[in-house]
């Protein structure tokens, strides 16, 4: 890819606003659409363990009603000229996704400020988000993949944080009432620490100009800090468990332990292994016995979870429930070789142009280019990034990759959880 | 901007289509056979789809664990997907890598060995894939009233295939299949992307030309015939939530009642998204949701229709509030059916319908793989213009037109309600 295409200094416009909110935009004129999607901090790490899914719930209720207009109204202007808005929750942040028409900007970004500054939580509306999400946590508990992937969380990250499913659990949810909604909102919300990516058919400046329209006056006094992340506890031997769901076909099965940190220097050598491990090709080397070889699988594969905590290393699969062993057993065998063995230079090689020829693909919509920018914005990578990305992936070496892998994965020291019957 | 467009069918029958786009350093390449689901019998049920999963297992130029790690190596991204009408695979790569994709899809077009022992592997992979689905309260429904719903047709088994056919099922009769549907008179090969249109097209036929037609695959000619009679059914399995579908028939993609059925689909559960990348939009405001969700009867409600070669279904899928029971969600479906088939629809629930079409072409249109997915796709149940023509004939569509498909396609006589019963589940 021509290096004037890939997002840098002298073609990302950023701007923090007097009110701490950061503003990136790119223009990709290719299409008459634009995205804006962003973040900020009142992420579920606020929850008290009592009313666990909290944030996720405020977030659902954010455009429910307004104290301008109702849901309906809110979802009339939207829907009517092909909009989408919708909120999400994580650990650390909340975010939004916003997609319209350009010339519909204006009032996306209307509906994203009221949504964010003056929810009005009405009543009726929360009732019926409050089944709507005991619906979902139910559908939840059914699914393997969903209940494998808690267990998991439960086992690797316990007494921290992050063993907590950001949706919480039905006894937490029931516990919710409006005056939470509200108290958490007034709490937590505001512009310190907000990131918006603007990317689509408009002039940045432009961009930047409405969102300061939109959004340029919101102030908060008292906006709360984070508290600090305990520290983690790592796993002293093999933890495994096994979540009945009754009367299904398939077992879910998640096997793995810690990762790095989004912005250690381990991260890229982590990534680079990851692929090879269980991604590249048809799902890497756990694709390649677990499904090619052995025939246990539809999907194997292993993926890294990196981001501003400790981050994961697992390796997921469904399986017939009688093949679960069998399966663990070869999973576990391909991390021991991993650990032992490293990666060859063929696979680093092919692990490493991959990397880089992809990058495009991953740029090409506005979606992705702005998350592209949202990624710089939050790890503090820096504005060149995606320039400097290539030889960042070059000068990783198969010691890297070794000494990564031997730092996060003791075969002897695993996490396994598998839900099925 | 301007882009542009060939379509050419080469000596052996291989229908072209590239569409030049020169926004970013990126080609996406798809190549469509005519043959799905649809094409099967009982006994080979979910023929097709392992055929697909055959092509990945290698030929003698690429063997298997060649041929998967050469696209990932040059930065591409593929994928292969089997239908009803249809079995699609597609590689999207940097421009300048292009031609591997190419090389790949000539070569694998007749070449793939289709090995004994591949086979057996791939077996235990797709079983397993059909197991994942089992998971599903929703495959397991969708299956039920698929299979009431369709007698005589072979839309009436699921694109994965029976269980016991995908045990019993020989490499001979995969190959076969193979060698009967892959033949270059049988299928569609779509670019769009970063290229010189001449020297791509000659770059085309150079790889593709001198592979031989094949006679023309024969197709299953059995049509469903009319239903007399509302069919009910049930499906019992593990979990706490209950779901009803509803089903009616539904006309082809050509047929010209597509177009308002399409309008009405939009305003009564929300636009349907047919793109396969890009996105679509929430049905908040849509009859069936305030209806429906706004008066807790359902926690949520979706409706959609696919393009088919021949009439498939319009299916409302309806997730019942914990509280409520399933017959009382059916009532209200039913009032707002009625409401459209007695009262004209206004003007302003169209003209937005249109825009919201537009938008979410507009989201399709910023990723040059769904670009290159539409050149072909709409070749498989139609041609590329019914694509280019889509929002000037959703303009012409008028509220007599959707009151009157509203009476003839939403008859309570040719619908299938299936329900799926909760039986409880998790310890």
């Amino acid at each position: 890819m021509v290096k004037s295409a890939l997002p840098g200094p002298d073609n990302i416009y950023r701007e923090v606003l007097p009110n701490g909110i950061t503003v990136v935009a790119r223009s990709n004129f290719n299409s008459p659409s634009v995205v804006v999607t962003g973040f900020f901090e009142a992420g579920a790490i606020f929850d008290p363990d009592e009313k666990l899914g909290l944030a996720d719930f405020v977030t659902s209720a954010l455009m429910r009603g307004t104290r301008k207009r109702s849901f309906d109204t809110i979802y009339h202007k939207l829907e009517s000229v092909g909009a989408s808005l919708g909120f999400n929750t994580g650990v650390h942040k909340s975010g939004f996704n916003g997609r319209s028409l350009v010339e519909d900007l204006p009032l996306l970004l209307e509906l994203l400020s009221e949504a964010l500054m003056q929810p009005a939580f009405p009543k009726p509306e929360i009732e019926k988000l409050h089944a709507q999400i005991l619906t979902s946590l139910a559908i939840r508990a059914e699914d393997t993949a969903d209940m494998a992937s808690m267990t998991f969380d439960a086992i690797l990250f316990k007494g921290h944080p992050y063993s907590r499913p950001e949706d919480g659990y039905p006894e937490t949810i029931k516990r919710i009432t409006r005056d939470d909604l509200v108290k958490f909102h007034r709490a937590h919300y505001g512009p310190r620490g907000m990131v918006i990516a603007v990317v689509g058919a408009v002039k940045p400046e432009e961009a930047v100009r409405q969102v300061q329209r939109a959004l340029g006056g919101w102030q908060v006094k008292g906006q709360r800090e984070a508290p600090e992340l305990p520290p983690l506890k790592r796993l002293k031997k093999m933890v495994s468990k096994h979540h009945r769901i009754r009367g299904k076909s398939q077992s879910d099965l998640v096997i793995g332990t810690n990762g790095p940190m989004r912005r250690d220097s381990d991260f890229m050598p982590a990534m680079l292994g990851n692929n090879i491990l269980g991604q590249f090709g048809m799902m890497g080397r756990i694709g390649d016995v677990v499904r090619e070889k052995s025939g246990l699988a539809y999907y194997a594969y292993s993926s890294l979870s990196a981001g501003i905590g400790p981050g994961s290393w697992e390796v997921s699969a469904g399986v017939n429930p009688q093949n679960v062993k069998k399966a663990s057993d070869l999973i576990v065998t391909e991390l021991t070789r991993f650990v032992q063995e490293g990666v060859t230079e063929d696979e680093l090689a092919d692990s490493k142009a991959n990397f880089i020829g992809r990058l495009p693909l991953s740029l090409e919509s506005n979606g992705g280019m702005a998350n592209a920018l949202l990624n710089i914005e939050r790890h503090n990578l820096g504005l060149d990034y995606y320039l400097r990305y290539e030889d960042l992936v070059n000068e990783v070496t198969r010691e890297d990759v070794l000494n990564t892998a031997r730092r996060f994965i003791d075969p002897d020291r695993l996490a396994i959880a598998v839900a099925g019957p | 901007m301007e882009n542009h467009l060939i379509q050419v069918t080469l000596s052996n029958g291989l229908k072209v289509l590239l569409k030049e786009i020169r926004t970013a350093p990126i080609i996406s390449s798809w190549l469509w056979y005519r043959v799905g689901s649809r094409d099967e019998v009982q006994g080979r049920t979910g023929i097709s789809h392992w055929v697909e999963h055959m092509q990945f297992k290698g030929t003698e130029q690429f063997p298997a664990n060649v041929l998967d790690k050469a696209i990932s190596r040059e930065g591409g991204t593929w994928n292969a997907m089997t239908y009803l009408d249809w079995t699609a695979y597609f590689e999207t790569m940097p421009a300048d890598k292009i031609d591997l994709a190419l090389r790949l899809e000539a070569d694998r077009m007749v070449n793939s060995r289709f090995n004994e022992e591949e086979v057996a592997s791939e077996r235990t992979v797709i079983i397993s894939e059909r197991e994942g689905n089992e998971n599903e309260p929703l495959f397991l429904l969708g299956e039920a009233i698929q299979q009431t719903a369709f007698r005589i047709h072979p839309y009436h088994h699921e694109v994965i295939g029976d269980m016991t056919d995908l045990r019993t099922m020989t490499r001979d009769d995969l190959y076969t299949h193979y060698r009967t549907f892959y033949v270059p008179n049988n299928a569609v090969l779509a670019l769009a992307g970063d290229f010189d249109l001449p020297s791509m097209l000659a770059r085309i036929q150079e790889l593709f030309e001198k592979i031989p037609a094949g006679p023309e695959p024969t197709r299953i000619a059995r049509p469903e015939p009319a239903q007399n009679g509302e069919v009910r059914l049930s499906v019992e399995g593990p979990g706490a939530t209950t779901y009803v579908q509803v089903c009616y028939r539904f006309p082809s993609a050509t047929h010209p009642d597509f177009f308002p059925l399409s309008v009405l689909d939009s305003l009564l559960a929300g636009p349907s998204n047919l793109n396969m990348f890009g996105g679509g939009i929430s049905n908040k405001t849509s009859r069936l949701y305030r209806a429906l969700v706004d008066k807790q009867l359902a926690v949520s409600v979706h409706g959609g229709a696919q393009a088919t070669i021949d009439p498939f279904l319009y299916t409302i899928t309806m997730t019942i509030h914990p509280r409520r029971r399933p017959e009382d969600a059916l009532a209200a479906l039913d009032t707002e059916l009625l409401r459209l088939k007695e009262e004209k629809v206004t003007k302003e629930e169209i003209v937005r319908a249109i825009k919201q079409a537009r938008a979410i072409f507009a989201y399709g249109s910023e990723n040059i793989t769904n670009q290159a997915f539409w050149l072909g796709y709409a070749e498989m149940f139609a041609k590329y213009e019914w694509f280019l023509t889509y929002l000037d004939k959703l303009s012409m569509v008028t509220a007599k037109d959707i009151q009157r498909v509203a009476n003839e396609y939403f008859k309570p006589q040719s619908r299938v309600v299936g329900t799926y019963v909760p039986q409880g589940g998790e310890e």
